[in-house]
């Protein structure tokens, strides 16, 4: 028997239209090796002429399983992997894995703890925020801004790489708290980047806010209505663009969002420049909680004393029977986790991060579901495409901010 | 449970026969499968869950029968809350109808429900695999399937294990 090795046009009938088969239109790939797809994704393309006619994605390049390794993991030891899902919001990944061991298993979390990390999910959201800024500038041919925003997000990295002792994917949050207490240089560390940072993102607003080649490229470029947003269960700085406000953090506040005064940004034109100001009044925004989250940030322990669930502190190690007993219980065995499953969302930069975590009462995750933004935004990318020319559609992927680690987990 | 889901559950529960499940304020549905797209058109024209949020399926082998559960989460924007619905679905050839038209967005969520857990979606407009290579065989995330593992080559079986590695086809 021949085996197959490609997809026939035939299979993909039903997504393109009868003049491509006539000739009429052409099919086009772009990717899956493609600058401006920011990762691996490949968009089969029917074009008539420049015009885009339909826009099949065809995803999974970057698929790694890891929904089905965790399965495999103990709870404490699947968290290493939550950072790998979207590399750009590794602690967003963690926190909100941890919430939902935490309502899972009803755990408590320290007060300093929680400010610590509503601080650093902050940070992590302005340095995705500033990826997203310079990269969908470059692909709109503004190359200065792309290495203005990598020096403003190493800055963060140093921060981070500070607390967890890597720049990206440090599992800093863990069930029940932290890794471990912010370092004494963190405080000065974060208050030097929040006096430079607001003259920075004026000096890329200065770039482009006003740039005519800028407005040209993204104004009216991928209309996206209010109905549609909502019918095609977009969510983040998408939705809001088109003039829906809803922000986890205020809609269904966690981690004590609650106590901290910020705006959720919105606009109502609904296309690519609508979208570039919300998400660069968000890095305004995330500044406010930040500052806030360093000045109210109480003493206490990072981690909750529960011995059952949280991993005693080293220095018990060597004086403590029962310190040593838990810890060599919670690294082998794990702890059991009720047969009940729960939905936890979270707001990351791209919008609802949702997670099904359901336990079987053993000590791995029976299943893990991750909703994750990026894929379910993708989807509109079709809708958004339709009509306009293909260097439109480099302003739309960038738009959409995917990260391929993301759609594809 | 929350003030709105107080309202609504015992309704739902009443007009369409379904059982309701509460764990640490979240609610979810017990839904029969052919009840499913006539629950989710109320629940969105009449309820306000006008958000699909999620949508994901568990494999229960071999301990449980039926084996799989299409898990749903909605979301209502107007009153701000979540609502769970799970559809018990047999092992034997697994299909339910599609969401499509009631959330268009269900269409990449089945398409990889189908991938990961082989459940079919009947009058899906594009049920093909999404996330794993399209001539991929299996579905990963069921039970039955093996988690796959990396051979440790030493020096002394270093080719043997090179020759068993998988490959992209020529």
């Amino acid at each position: 028997m021949l085996e197959k090795t490609e997809v026939t046009l035939d299979e993909l009938r039903h997504l393109i239209s009868n003049r491509a088969i006539e000739g009429e239109t052409v099919l086009l790939n772009m990717g899956p090796q493609h600058p401006s797809t920011h990762g691996v994704l490949r968009l089969l393309l029917e074009l008539d002429g420049e015009i885009v006619v339909n826009c099949i994605p065809d995803i999974g390049f970057l698929h790694t399983g890891i929904e089905k390794n965790m399965e495999a993991k103990t709870y404490l030891k699947a968290a290493v992997m939550t950072d790998r899902l979207d590399y750009l919001n590794t602690v967003g990944n963690n926190l909100l894995y941890c919430l939902a061991i935490e309502k899972l298993v009803d755990l408590d979390v320290p007060p300093r703890a929680q400010v610590i990390r509503v601080l650093l999910t902050e940070l992590q959201r302005i340095a995705s925020h500033l990826v997203w800024l310079g990269t969908h500038a470059l692909d709109l041919a503004a190359m200065s801004v792309f290495l203005y925003c990598f020096r403003e997000r190493e800055a963060i990295l140093d921060i981070l790489e500070m607390c967890g002792g890597q720049r990206m994917m440090a599992t800093y949050i863990r069930p029940g708290g932290l890794w471990r207490d912010v370092p004494a240089e963190f405080d000065g560390a974060v208050r030097q980047f929040l006096d430079s940072f607001p003259a920075r993102i004026d000096e890329y607003e200065d770039m482009l806010t006003k740039n005519p080649l800028f407005i040209e490229r993204t104004r009216d470029i991928g209309r996206l209505s209010k109905e549609d947003a909502i019918r095609w269960g977009i969510t983040g700085p998408i939705l809001r663009a088109s003039g829906v406000a809803l922000d986890l953090r205020k809609a269904q506040p966690y981690s004590g969002y609650e106590q901290y005064d910020f705006d959720v940004p919105t606009q109502t034109d609904g296309d690519t420049y609508a979208r570039y100001l919300v998400r660069i009044e968000e890095m305004r925004q995330s500044l406010r909680i930040v500052r806030q989250a360093l000045d109210a940030l109480p003493g206490g322990p990072v981690r909750t004393n529960n011995p059952k669930f949280v991993p005693p502190p080293r220095s018990e190690l060597g004086t403590s029977m029962e310190a040593v007993i838990h810890h060599f219980k919670l690294w082998t065995e794990g702890f059991p986790v009720p047969a009940e499953s729960v939905y936890v969302a979270v707001e990351s930069p791209r919008g609802e991060l949702g997670v099904h975590l359901e336990g079987d009462g053993g000590a791995h995750p029976y299943r893990i579901y991750w909703r994750t933004p990026s894929f379910v935004n993708l989807q509109v990318l079709p809708l958004l495409s339709k009509g306009h020319l293909v260097a439109d559609l480099v302003a739309l992927i960038g738009t959409i901010d995917i990260v391929l680690g993301d759609v594809d987990r | 449970m929350n003030n709105y889901l107080q309202s609504v559950v015992p309704v739902l529960v009443e007009r369409f026969g379904l059982e309701s499940h509460e764990f640490r304020d979240q609610v979810n549905l017990l839904v029969p499968a052919p009840k499913i797209t006539e629950v989710c058109l109320a629940l969105r024209d009449e309820f306000t869950f006008d958000v699909l949020s999620g949508q994901t399926a568990v494999d229960y082998w071999p301990k449980q029968e039926p084996r799989f559960h299409v898990v749903y989460q909605l979301y209502s924007l107007s009153n701000n809350v979540r609502l769970g619905l799970r559809v018990p679905l047999d092992g034997n050839a697994p299909s339910i109808s599609t969401l499509e038209g009631v959330y268009p967005n269900a269409n990449w969520h089945e398409r990889e429900i189908w991938d990961m857990f082989g459940i079919r979606f009947d009058g899906h407009s594009d049920l093909r695999r999404i996330l794993m290579p399209y001539d991929w065989e299996g579905h990963p995330l069921r039970k039955d399937y093996p988690l796959g593992y990396e051979e440790v080559a030493f020096s002394f079986n270093q080719e043997e294990v090179d020759q068993r590695k998988p490959r992209p086809k020529e």
